[in-house]
């Protein structure tokens, strides 16, 4: 750790927000040294998002003051903060896909040439990203590519050398790793320790407690929009943090199977499946069982959930549900078999965003079965209260919701439909830990009612903790198969492909 | 589920009243009346209302026709020519026989459908972004009356067919003659209205609002958009119905309707770019446009103005609309501070 005695390069205090007198941060204290690791956690509707943005200059606050390197700032505006030195790196990123790597560090602030050569000075653009590169220890990224040309992982790295390229002082980092996997978090883990030996602060915001323990020096617990304390991560563990989050222990982390459940008949078989980017899958699912598709990022395991649900089909092999042949065609299909897709990405793929709670949960009743769509609505709000969703009313617009709420009306909309087998692909991601907790309670109960289960997640604790096997892809292929609650390391051994795990990154968790 | 309360109901009625949302359209329509009647006392009788009815009741259908296609992500220009072209084909086809109206009614319907299934094939099959696809049948259409007519439209409209726009469905005591007009609009509304709280009209909002999750969810965005144009077609045919029987045959018919259509529906809070709005407020859009230019008559403006005033409006609508759409949603959304807590509410 380093500059512990030196005074803190960011000092917050007493901050309060209110958003039309509703006080979403009250008397907040947040203190970051220079070269800090420091995590801001929460559950979602803590006010970390609110507090980030005070911070990146978006929203000012009522109350408090914020100090930068000692002197008092209040900005107005987010130039004005990235002026002062503090960058944000958003979950959406902001890059020009057609432009390079560093027209984009520089956009807007292009090096200009003299003379005949007025022009924008493109080699000292290309020779600075560069530079900054190398000391990132990247060099296998070329400041001349295509942004469009680039993994999301590398695009964060963009992101953050133009940030660097802004001299900031302090980055922010607002859930740097959830569209990453694998490989890729370590690279991102690189990063935040080459930016912290630079003496450049990272506050970190994130969902994943293994993150924050592998990269903090101090985490900030926010709880309801106060300060719930700030500890040194040595000094504290995950069911410690936890407590400090959600205020009261969880008692495991997954619940135990649902009492009744039995494994019953094979509802859904995959043989020989394969198209553009899968090959080989033979997958079979009983009723009450839960099988789970582990991989990195890359490995097919959303091709796998696209192609069952007709997205993107199978164009070889044979699909079962329930015994019986289907030729899953579209989604639409997919639905009128049995299927469900709780997809990756809620905002994109699972909701209308400007429509009600309610619209949204009727969602596939109304474009599949429209006329039993009126009969079978009358479940969801059963479904809605059993999973807890918090909304001010069903006719509230879904986007208003945090995404804890956003996914359970995504699932409701799903449970609408009484589907025979629910893939999931990425349930978590994204949401707060109690929200998590529904989802894997959900799980469990849709298993003992006989639902055929297809877990997939970047969280292997998760896959592993809740299917009955698990499958690792890799390339597109089923690398092996799996016993429920097998060593991480087995897993990331079989979607690597080397038997003995590597160290580090993944393997250490 | 939390109570507002007294504050929150207020500044919301406010808020509606000062703009945001459909509540402006009908402050403004309630504005523009008194306006009127103040200007001209006896326009609040009965008979000049009924008649003033029979005057919008081609717009509030095409605003109808045009905002099922503006709520499910697109647009329609082709509907002021596809009004034009049926008024001549009429015309000419009928060509003053009785009985020559319903089978011509019958084929016109059949023509404003198979034009709105062009529309929709081409925008949903071919790709080609409506705005586009939609001028380019404007075009043709313009281009196919004048050259089978060769320039003026010949024939004439049947007795029966002119009734629809121009006569009286029944004689009331105190009201005077109800218009069929006005009985035609407002069942015209009101299927739609039904139809909007269908399953079927919910899936239709939903592939406005996002096109990706509706497919994902089951829904065929291609056939649902394309019913859309068709729904635009066949309630073109209906305003021309109207048209026809109301004003007669010119050559300049339909002309400039697709934006009168397009204004009412923007004016009526129903977004460009689909998935919002409500079919209700898109009719009281319509009654406004025709309310103010009732008023400019009243204040004897040239009706030249008309052009003029409807582009103002589309860009004042849309651009209050996304002004309201990007403050509200912040850049980055995911977690934006407990949301249900923090009351970004509708304001």
């Amino acid at each position: 750790m380093t500059g512990t005695a030196q005074a803190p390069l960011l000092r917050m205090r007493g901050v309060g927000k209110s958003f039309l007198g509703v006080p979403v941060l009250r008397d907040v204290d947040l203190q970051v040294r220079a070269g800090e690791v420091h995590a801001l956690v929460g559950e979602n509707g803590a006010g970390k998002s609110t507090l980030m943005k005070i911070l990146a200059g978006v929203h000012r606050a009522d109350a408090g003051t914020v100090e930068l390197g000692g002197a008092r700032v209040d900005f107005d505006h987010p130039v004005r903060a990235r002026e002062a030195g503090v960058a944000t790196v958003f979950q959406e990123f902001n890059l020009l896909p057609e432009r390079t790597v560093a027209e984009n560090v520089f956009l807007g602030r292009e090096p200009r040439g003299r003379g005949l050569r007025a022009g924008v000075d493109a080699r000292a653009m290309e020779e600075e990203t560069g530079r900054l590169l190398e000391e990132l220890g990247l060099t296998a990224l070329s400041p001349r590519t295509p942004v469009r040309a680039l993994s999301v992982a590398e695009q964060q790295i963009v992101e953050v050398v133009k940030a660097m390229a802004q001299s900031a002082r302090i980055i922010t980092m607002d859930e740097p790793t959830a569209a990453l996997a694998g490989a890729e978090v370590e690279l991102l883990y690189r990063l935040v320790r080459r930016l912290q030996e630079r003496g450049t602060a990272v506050l970190y915001v994130s969902h994943r407690l293994q993150e924050i323990f592998d990269l903090s020096d101090r985490i900030t617990v926010l709880k309801d929009g106060a300060l719930a304390g700030t500890v040194d991560t040595g000094a504290t563990g995950h069911a410690g943090l936890i407590r400090m989050m959600v205020g009261r222990p969880v008692s495991a982390v997954f619940p135990p199977k649902a009492e009744g459940t039995r494994t019953g008949g094979v509802r859904l078989e995959v043989s020989g499946g394969g198209n553009r980017w899968l090959d080989g899958i033979d997958l079979r699912v009983r009723a009450g069982e839960i099988v789970g598709l582990a991989g990195l990022q890359g490995s097919g395991r959303t091709e796998v959930a696209h192609a069952l649900f007709g997205i993107d089909r199978f164009t070889r092999g044979e699909l079962r549900i329930d015994g019986e042949r289907v030729a899953v065609r579209s989604p639409r299909r997919a639905v009128r078999s049995g299927l469900a897709l709780v997809s990756e990405d809620r905002k994109t793929q699972g909701l209308a965003l400007h429509r009600s709670v309610l619209d949204n949960g009727r969602l596939v009743l109304d474009a599949v079965m429209p006329l039993r769509s009126r009969e079978r609505a009358r479940r969801l709000p059963g479904l809605f209260s059993s999973l807890e969703l918090v909304a001010r009313s069903p006719a509230q617009e879904v986007r208003f919701l945090s995404g804890g709420n956003q996914q359970k009306v995504v699932l409701a909309k799903w449970l609408a439909a009484a589907p025979s087998v629910v893939v999931l692909d990425e349930p978590t991601r994204g949401i707060d830990v109690g929200a998590k907790h529904a989802v894997y309670t959900l799980v469990r109960r849709l298993a003992a009612e006989g639902a055929a289960i297809v877990l997939i997640s970047s969280e292997l604790p998760e896959v592993i903790g809740l299917a009955d096997r698990v499958l690792v892809l890799r390339d597109g292929r089923i690398a092996g198969e799996l016993p429920g609650g097998a060593a991480e390391e087995s897993v990331m051994g079989l979607a690597v492909g080397a038997a003995p795990a590597r160290a580090g990154g993944e393997a250490d968790r | 589920m939390t109570a507002t309360g007294v504050p929150g109901t207020l500044r919301r009625t406010g808020a509606a009243l000062a703009g945001g949302g459909s509540g402006t359209v009908y402050a403004l329509l309630a504005l523009v009346f008194a306006v009127v009647f103040a200007i001209n006392p006896s326009f609040a009788q009965p008979p000049s209302l009924l008649a003033f009815a029979q005057q919008a009741a081609p717009l509030v259908v095409l605003a109808v026709g045009q905002y099922l296609v503006i709520v499910a992500g697109e647009l329609d220009l082709s509907v002021g020519s596809l009004v034009g072209a049926q008024v001549v084909i009429a015309a000419r086809l009928i060509d003053g026989q009785e009985s020559a109206t319903l089978p011509v009614l019958l084929l016109m319907v059949a023509f404003g459908a198979a034009v709105g299934l062009v529309n929709g094939l081409v925008t949903t099959v071919l790709k080609v972004p409506s705005i586009i696809a939609t001028l380019g049948m404007m075009l043709v259409l313009y281009g196919a009356v004048r050259l089978w007519t060769g320039g003026a439209p010949t024939g004439a409209l049947s007795e029966a067919f002119r009734t629809a726009g121009r006569g009286d469905a029944v004689e009331l005591p105190l009201l005077g003659g109800v218009p069929w007009a006005l009985l035609i609009a407002a069942a015209a509304g009101a299927a739609a209205v039904a139809l909007m709280r269908a399953p079927q009209g919910r899936t239709l909002v939903a592939v406005g609002d996002n096109a990706t999750a509706a497919a994902f969810s089951g829904a065929r965005v291609w056939r649902v958009r394309t019913l859309a144009f068709v729904g635009s077609g066949v309630l073109a045919t209906l305003a021309a119905i109207l048209i026809g029987g109301f004003a007669g045959v010119t050559a300049q018919v339909g002309e400039g309707l697709e934006f009168s259509a397009i204004t009412a529906v923007v004016l009526g809070g129903v977004v460009l770019g689909g998935g919002r709005g409500t079919v209700v407020a898109a009719i009281g859009g319509a009654l406004a446009v025709e309310a103010l230019f009732t008023l400019f008559n009243q204040l004897y403006l040239p009706s030249t103005i008309q052009p003029a005033v409807q582009g103002l409006i589309i860009i004042a609508a849309v651009a209050y609309a996304s002004r309201e759409r990007s403050r509200r949603s912040p850049r980055a959304p995911a977690d934006a501070g407990g949301p249900e807590k923090s009351p970004r509410e509708e304001v």
